[in-house]
C-alpha cells in the first residue's frame, strides 16, 4: 500500500514539473498531428492502388493506427523517460539513490519521471480508434469492449516489460544511447498488421519484441477479429513476461557495484 | 622586398592548406570515433533498417495483390529501391537541428565561435568521415536484406559513378537544409514541431516513403519545384533506375544547384542569427 502511494506520488510531481511549460503542449500537439497527418496521407496512397491489405480495410487499418498512436503516448510519457533514466544512473554510478530507499526498487524506477506532453498521443490515438470504430458500423457489444480493454492494458504492461530488459541490459553494457532509436525503428512496425511480414519478421515482433501483442492484438479487438484463444494467450504471455523481467532486473542488480557515490 | 606582393598570395595558400590539414584531421578523427562503440552503432543502425523493411513489405504486398507489379514496379525492384534507400540514407545522416537547438541553448556554441574557422566547417568534415564507418556496418545489412527480398538489379558503370558522386551531393544538400533549418534556434528556443514538417515534407516529396511516380501527378510536380527529391529519389533512381546518360549528369547538375542554393540561404541566414547569440554560462 505505502509502495502504491510512493509511486503514485512520484508521478503527480513528474506531472506537476511538466504542468509549468504550457506552451510545450501546443507544439507536442502539433508535432503528434503532422505524425498522425503522415500516416493517414500514406492509408490513402496504399488504398488509391487496391481495396484491402492483406485482408485488412482501410478503417480497420486506422484502428492499428489508433492503438499504435496510443501506446506510442504510453512509451513516450512513462515508460521511456523512466527506463532511459535508468541506463543513465546505472552508467554514472547514481542508482544508490533509489536502492537506499525502502520501497521496491523496480517500482521506484519506473516512476520517477513524467513527460506529461507526449500523452497527447493518448488522447489522439483514442480519437483515431473512435473514428475507426464508427467507421466499421460501431457495432460492438460489452464483452468486446471488456476485451478490448484488457488487450490494451495488458499490451501495455508488455511493452513495459520489454523496455525493462532491455534497460537492465546497462547493467552490463555500458552504452545504451542507440536504445530509443532501436526500438522507435522496430515500433513502427506496429502501424501495419503483422500478418504482412514475412514469416521471420512476424515471428520477431510477436515474441522477441512484443508488437503484435501490444498493438495488432487490441486492434483486433475493435474490428471483431479476436478469437478468446488469442486473447487468452496474450494475457498469459503477458504474465510470463512480467515473472521474466522482474527475475531479470533483480539478477541485474547483483551486478551493480555503484560508483564513488 | 617583393614579399610585400607575395604575402597575401603566401596567406591564402596557407589558409587553403590549413583548412585542408583540418579537414583531413577532423575526418579521420571521426571515422576512429565511429568504430569505438561498434555494438551500439549496430544496434542504432538495425533500428533505422526498420523503416525501410517496412516500406518494402507494405508496396511489395500491394504490387503482389495487383497481380506481380504496380506502376510498371515489381516486387524485385521495390526490394532494389528500398535496399539502395538505406545506404542513401546513411549518407544523408547530418547534423540535426535539435543538435543547433543544444549549442544555443547550453551555450555550447560560445567555444565553436572563438574558433578561426565558421563552426559548419566542422559538422561537414565530421559526418563528412563518418559515412566511411557506417556504409562499413551498413555492408552485412545489406547482403542480408538482398538474400531476403531478392532484388532486380541492372546496373552500368555509368550509373555506379553517378551514384557515387550523387550520394555526397545528396549529403551536402541535406546538410545546408537542416542547418539553416537549425538556425531558426537563434530566434526560438524549440525547433521540434518546425523539424516535424520538414521531416513530413521530405518524406512525400522526396521519394523516402514511396518512389516517387506511385505519387499523384501533382505531387510528383511540386517534387520537382523542391530540394528533396535530389537528397533520396535521384541518388537511388541513379543505380536502380534507368536513367540516360543525360538524366543523370542533368541531376548531378540539379544537385550543385541547391547545394549552392542550400549555402547562400544558410550564409545570408546566418549572418543575422549569430548576431542574437548570446551565451548564458560558459
Amino acid at each position: 500500500m505505502t509502495t502504491l502511494r510512493v509511486a503514485l506520488l512520484h508521478l503527480r510531481i513528474g506531472v506537476l514539473n511538466d504542468l509549468q511549460y504550457r506552451v510545450n503542449f501546443a507544439l507536442q500537439v502539433l508535432q503528434s498531428i503532422l505524425a498522425v497527418a503522415v500516416g493517414l496521407i500514406v492509408f490513402q496512397l496504399v488504398f488509391s492502388y487496391t481495396n484491402e491489405l492483406n485482408g485488412w480495410t482501410h478503417a480497420e487499418l486506422l484502428a492499428i493506427l489508433g492503438v499504435q498512436t496510443l501506446m506510442a503516448g504510453v512509451i513516450h510519457s512513462v515508460i521511456q523517460p523512466n527506463m532511459m533514466r535508468l541506463t543513465e544512473e546505472v552508467r554514472d554510478g547514481k542508482l544508490d539513490h533509489a536502492l537506499t530507499k525502502p520501497v521496491d526498487a523496480q517500482v521506484l524506477v519506473s516512476v520517477r519521471q513524467v513527460q506529461l506532453w507526449q500523452a497527447v498521443d493518448v488522447v489522439i490515438g483514442a480519437v483515431i480508434i473512435g473514428i475507426a470504430f464508427v467507421r466499421l458500423g460501431g457495432d460492438l457489444g460489452l464483452l468486446d469492449t471488456l476485451a478490448f480493454a484488457v488487450a490494451l492494458a495488458f499490451g501495455a504492461v508488455l511493452l513495459y516489460c520489454f523496455w525493462l530488459v532491455l534497460a537492465t541490459g546497462s547493467f552490463w553494457v555500458v552504452q545504451m544511447w542507440f536504445l530509443p532509436e532501436l526500438f522507435e525503428g522496430i515500433f513502427q512496425t506496429g502501424r501495419w498488421p503483422v500478418g504482412i511480414y514475412p514469416d521471420w519478421l512476424r515471428f520477431g515482433i510477436t515474441f522477441l519484441v512484443p508488437i503484435a501483442f501490444a498493438i495488432t492484438v487490441p486492434a483486433e479487438a475493435v474490428t471483431a477479429r479476436l478469437d478468446w484463444q488469442t486473447l487468452l494467450f496474450a494475457v498469459l504471455f503477458t504474465c510470463a513476461a512480467f515473472a521474466f523481467a522482474r527475475w531479470f532486473w533483480r539478477f541485474g542488480l547483483t551486478r551493480y557495484s555503484g560508483a564513488s557515490a | 622586398m617583393s614579399s610585400t606582393a607575395t604575402t597575401p598570395e603566401l596567406a591564402k595558400v596557407g589558409r587553403l592548406r590549413s583548412l585542408t590539414d583540418f579537414y583531413w584531421t577532423t575526418i579521420r578523427l571521426a571515422i576512429a570515433e565511429q568504430f569505438q562503440y561498434r555494438a551500439a552503432t549496430y544496434m542504432y543502425i538495425l533500428g533505422m533498417v526498420a523503416e525501410p523493411v517496412i516500406y518494402l513489405v507494405v508496396w511489395s504486398t500491394i504490387a503482389d495483390q495487383s497481380g506481380g507489379s504496380l506502376n510498371g514496379l515489381s516486387a524485385g525492384d521495390f526490394a532494389a529501391y528500398y535496399i539502395v534507400w538505406t545506404l542513401v540514407r546513411t549518407m544523408n545522416i547530418v547534423f540535426t537541428p535539435y543538435g543547433w537547438e543544444w549549442r544555443i541553448r547550453e551555450g555550447q556554441l560560445s567555444g565553436q565561435l572563438l574558433r578561426p574557422l565558421h563552426p559548419i566547417h566542422y559538422d561537414v568534415a565530421e559526418f563528412a568521415g563518418g559515412k566511411i564507418p557506417w556504409l562499413i556496418y551498413y555492408l552485412p545489412i545489406a547482403i542480408v536484406l538482398t538474400l531476403i527480398f531478392q532484388p532486380t538489379f541492372d546496373v552500368r558503370p555509368a550509373e555506379v559513378a553517378v551514384f557515387a558522386v550523387a550520394i555526397w551531393g545528396a549529403y551536402l544538400i541535406r546538410t545546408f537544409n537542416q542547418t539553416a533549418l537549425g538556425l531558426v534556434c537563434f530566434w526560438t528556443t524549440r525547433v521540434g514541431a518546425l523539424f516535424s514538417l520538414y521531416i513530413m515534407l521530405e518524406l512525400l516529396l522526396s521519394g523516402r516513403l514511396v518512389p516517387l511516380t506511385l505519387m499523384p501527378d501533382w505531387v510528383q510536380t511540386v517534387a520537382w519545384l523542391l530540394p528533396f527529391r535530389w537528397t533520396f529519389y535521384f541518388p537511388i533512381e541513379a543505380l536502380v533506375g534507368d536513367l540516360s546518360d543525360e538524366q543523370l549528369l542533368g541531376g548531378l547538375a540539379m544537385q550543385i544547384f541547391w547545394i549552392l542554393v542550400g549555402i547562400g540561404v544558410f550564409s545570408l541566414v546566418w549572418r543575422y542569427a549569430v548576431r542574437r547569440y548570446t551565451a548564458v554560462g560558459n
